[in-house]
């Protein structure tokens, strides 16, 4: 039994951790990029943000490339839940 | 504007406060020990904390402050949901699961969990109470500005109210009512912002304003002045003729019934005027437009502002529009937005003039039209302008980087089972507050169209822009935005107890405390903070919430996240090197931003020309500062004999 001086999550770990761990800088880093992009581009190119884009209705490219960067967030955190589950597994699998 | 007390709100309020106040003394009885109180057992669902971090983050500043922001200067509010979002990934992929397995109740503890360092527990406490501070005040402002149109007190009175209803949830079952609270808060937030944005879409974007409302007039300068009864007034100070003009910008008549209508040219010299506002202050009375503020006979209010006053293809209403749809009309629209100025007469009196600036919609969906972001605008031309562009770069990497390092958000990564919960809680947390932002953008807009916006508080835009829908919506979300801030300042009152009582008490003055013992002397600390928060709420009454969370953004990345990350991801780190990068982060960026210009006007009251600190916002300097920090002191002191070997386990290596 746990004392209360236990950590909450102690005797939990994930096997798959050190891959997972891998997983979300790439995905960290691959945001970056994108977030990086976004934030240079309204600094130094601000007239390029009020371009109308057709895809999209011709709503401009600052507000395309905003909510893209809010819907690639969550698009990269299912991603990165999706593929430590399948690595815990393969993990699990592994030590049976 | 002056608001009215009506029933509605109030039943609405009294309504939610109670059932927020039944919860947390409902679960009092069942967090009696520490764990209980700063942890809830480690036994929240994932999905629950998924939305109580939506709760516990989408902070007055967000919900009232991005509003507000988008209705006042367009896209520049976006900015903030964006980065602030951003925040998440870092949350996400670096930091949760190593936080999670490394620590037990406070950010604190798993920064020194290796090392066992009194230095480390020392500076981390320091810095989780100062962050949290920072992040009370916004809080506390946000609660002032919402109390008086709710319900018709004065700020300091919701500033107090916040204070003693937040400390009475924290105090009777620390952290498992809190975490329903915002787990409540989070899910109301975001289905009513939806309906809300649901019925801006159905309503459309229309010329016509309420029937009722003020018509702000254009007309020519000579039938102004050739109106019966009208009078001329002398113009002196900063009302007069600028050298080298013909005209005076302002020309200021005086009517029959005694108001003064104050007109401003629609360009420097050109014949055509337009109606403007005024307020001024006199021996303590507000006037406005020359007559006693209020609204009986002989006196006079401020008008609601926001409206569209050319739609695309000569229209006047287009009727129910998509989400895109609603964006690319406003785009080729024409919206009367409001500027304002304070002129200085030869008497002393100073007079805030707001005037209306018919704006192209196509120049509000871009960066540059608000203050604080006017740097990145291709039409800014002044000698700054490279510093103005550093500035925004600054605040961009501190709404990065500050998410991941904000204690009140830490302590949650301990509500759950374990690093798997962790995670996809996060998932849903960004989830939800992702969706949230998309819609902050709707009404924001909504806000800036809807012809109710009040012209001296921009936080009150988004409750505004739900009366305009009626007052039950408008009761319905105005509670929410309370609430809200419930929900936030619970967390943070909560991180700062941990702090000083698990922190500060047990591990750095290893003081001997029962169980029993730290948990009450977490409540006595919650009432303390609860009383700091409620004093600094009323001081800085004046300031924008949003600007002030930015500002604990700064603090909190430049002061935690260098020693989070290094921690994790360099094995040669020592204690030494994350005590240096935490005191060296954290004295930096304060010390910086009370030196910078938005410091010398809004507290100090000094002309911001002179402040020290060459931009606001510190983030771009003393996060790598935090960072130098860390790796040259690490480098100078030798690492304990296990330390490689588990800073590399913390990665999993």
């Amino acid at each position: 039994m746990k004392s209360d001086n236990t950590p909450a999550g102690a005797g939990n770990e994930d096997v798959g951790l050190p891959r997972n761990a891998r997983l979300g800088l790439g995905l960290f880093f691959l945001y970056l990029l994108i977030y990086a992009g976004f934030v240079a581009l309204n600094a130094f190119a601000a007239e390029a943000m009020g371009k109308p884009v057709a895809a999209f209705g011709g709503v401009n490219f600052a507000i395309v490339y905003g909510m893209g960067l809010i819907i690639a967030a969550f698009v990269l955190a299912l991603i990165y839940m999706a593929l430590c589950k399948d690595i815990g597994d393969a993990a699990s699998e592994g030590e049976r | 504007m002056i608001y009215h007390f009506t029933w509605p709100p109030f039943i609405v309020f009294c309504l939610f406060v109670g059932a927020v106040l039944a919860i947390s003394f409902y679960f009092g009885s069942k967090a009696k020990s520490a764990k209980g109180y700063y942890a809830a057992h480690g036994q929240i669902h994932w999905f629950v904390n998924g939305v109580a971090f939506a709760g516990d983050y989408l902070s007055a500043a967000s919900f009232l402050g991005i509003c507000g922001m988008i209705a006042f200067y367009g896209y520049d509010g976006f900015l903030y949901s964006i980065g602030y979002l951003a925040g998440w990934i870092v949350a996400l992929f670096v930091i949760a699961e190593p936080l999670k397995r490394l620590g037990k109740f406070t950010f604190a503890d798993a920064l020194d969990k290796k090392f066992n360092s009194r230095g480390i527990k020392l500076a981390a406490a320091i810095s989780t109470l100062i962050v949290s501070i920072f992040y009370l005040i916004p809080q506390m402002v946000g609660a002032g500005a919402l109390v008086k149109p709710l319900l018709g007190f004065p700020e300091y009175v919701g500033v107090v109210l916040v204070g003693v209803v937040v400390v009475l949830i924290v105090v009777t079952a620390g952290m498992v009512s809190t975490t329903y609270v915002q787990f409540i808060k989070g899910s109301l937030l975001v289905i009513f912002c939806l309906i809300l944005t649901v019925m801006i879409l159905n309503r459309g974007l229309t010329t016509q304003g309420e029937p009722g409302a003020h018509e702000f007039r254009t007309a020519k300068l000579e039938e102004v002045l050739a109106k019966p009864g009208a009078q001329a007034l002398a113009l002196d100070g900063d009302w007069a003729i600028k050298p080298g003009e013909t005209f005076a910008l302002y020309v200021r008549v005086k009517n029959d019934d005694g108001s003064i209508t104050t007109w401003r040219r629609t360009a420097k010299d050109a014949p055509m005027v337009m109606e403007t506002q005024t307020l001024a202050s006199i021996k303590g009375a507000d006037f406005v437009n020359g007559l006693p503020k209020g609204q009986g006979p002989g006196e006079a209010d401020l008008a609601p502002v926001g409206r569209i006053s050319k739609l695309p293809d000569g229209k006047t209403s287009t009727g129910p529009l998509g989400p895109l749809q609603y964006l690319s009309t406003l785009q080729n629209s024409e919206v009367v937005l409001w500027g304002s100025e304070v002129l200085k007469a030869k008497d002393g009196v100073k007079t805030t003039v707001y005037y209306p600036k018919p704006t192209k919609g196509s120049a509000i969906m871009v960066p540059g039209g608000s203050p604080t972001f006017a740097g990145v605008s291709p039409k800014y031309t002044k000698p700054d302008a490279l510093l103005k562009k550093v500035d925004f770069l600054s605040l961009m990497l501190a709404l990065f980087c500050g998410t991941a390092s904000l204690p009140h958000i830490l302590i949650r990564y301990y509500t759950v089972k374990d690093q798997a919960a962790a995670r996809k809680s996060t998932v849903v947390g960004i989830g939800a507050i992702g969706f949230f932002y998309v819609l902050t953008l709707f009404l924001g807009l909504g806000a800036m169209t809807s012809g109710a916006i009040d012209i001296t508080n921009n936080a009150m835009s988004a409750p505004l822009l739900a009366r305009t829908f009626g007052p039950m919506l408008f009761a319905v979300i105005s509670a929410i935005a309370f609430t809200t801030v419930l929900g936030t300042v619970s967390g943070l009152i909560l991180a700062s107890s941990g702090a000083v009582a698990h922190d500060l008490m047990t591990n750095y003055l290893q003081m001997e405390m029962s169980d029993h013992a730290k948990v009450r002397a977490g409540k006595i600390v919650a009432v303390i903070v609860g009383i700091i928060a409620i004093i600094l709420g009323i001081m800085f009454k004046e300031m924008n919430p949003t600007f002030l969370v930015g500002w604990a953004f700064n603090v909190a990345a430049s002061a935690n996240l260098p020693a989070l990350v290094m921690l994790l991801f360099w094995k040669r780190t020592t204690k030494q090197g994350i005590t240096a990068a935490i005191t060296v982060g954290l004295i930096s960026s304060l010390a910086w931003l009370l030196l910078s210009g938005p410091a010398y006007t809004s507290v100090y009251h000094l002309d911001a020309k002179n402040a020290l600190a060459p931009f606001s916002q510190p983030g771009i300097v003393t996060i790598p500062l935090g960072f130098l920090v860390l790796i040259v002191v690490s480098l100078l002191t030798k690492p304990q004999a296990s330390v490689e070997r588990r800073a590399f386990e913390a990665v999993g290596g």
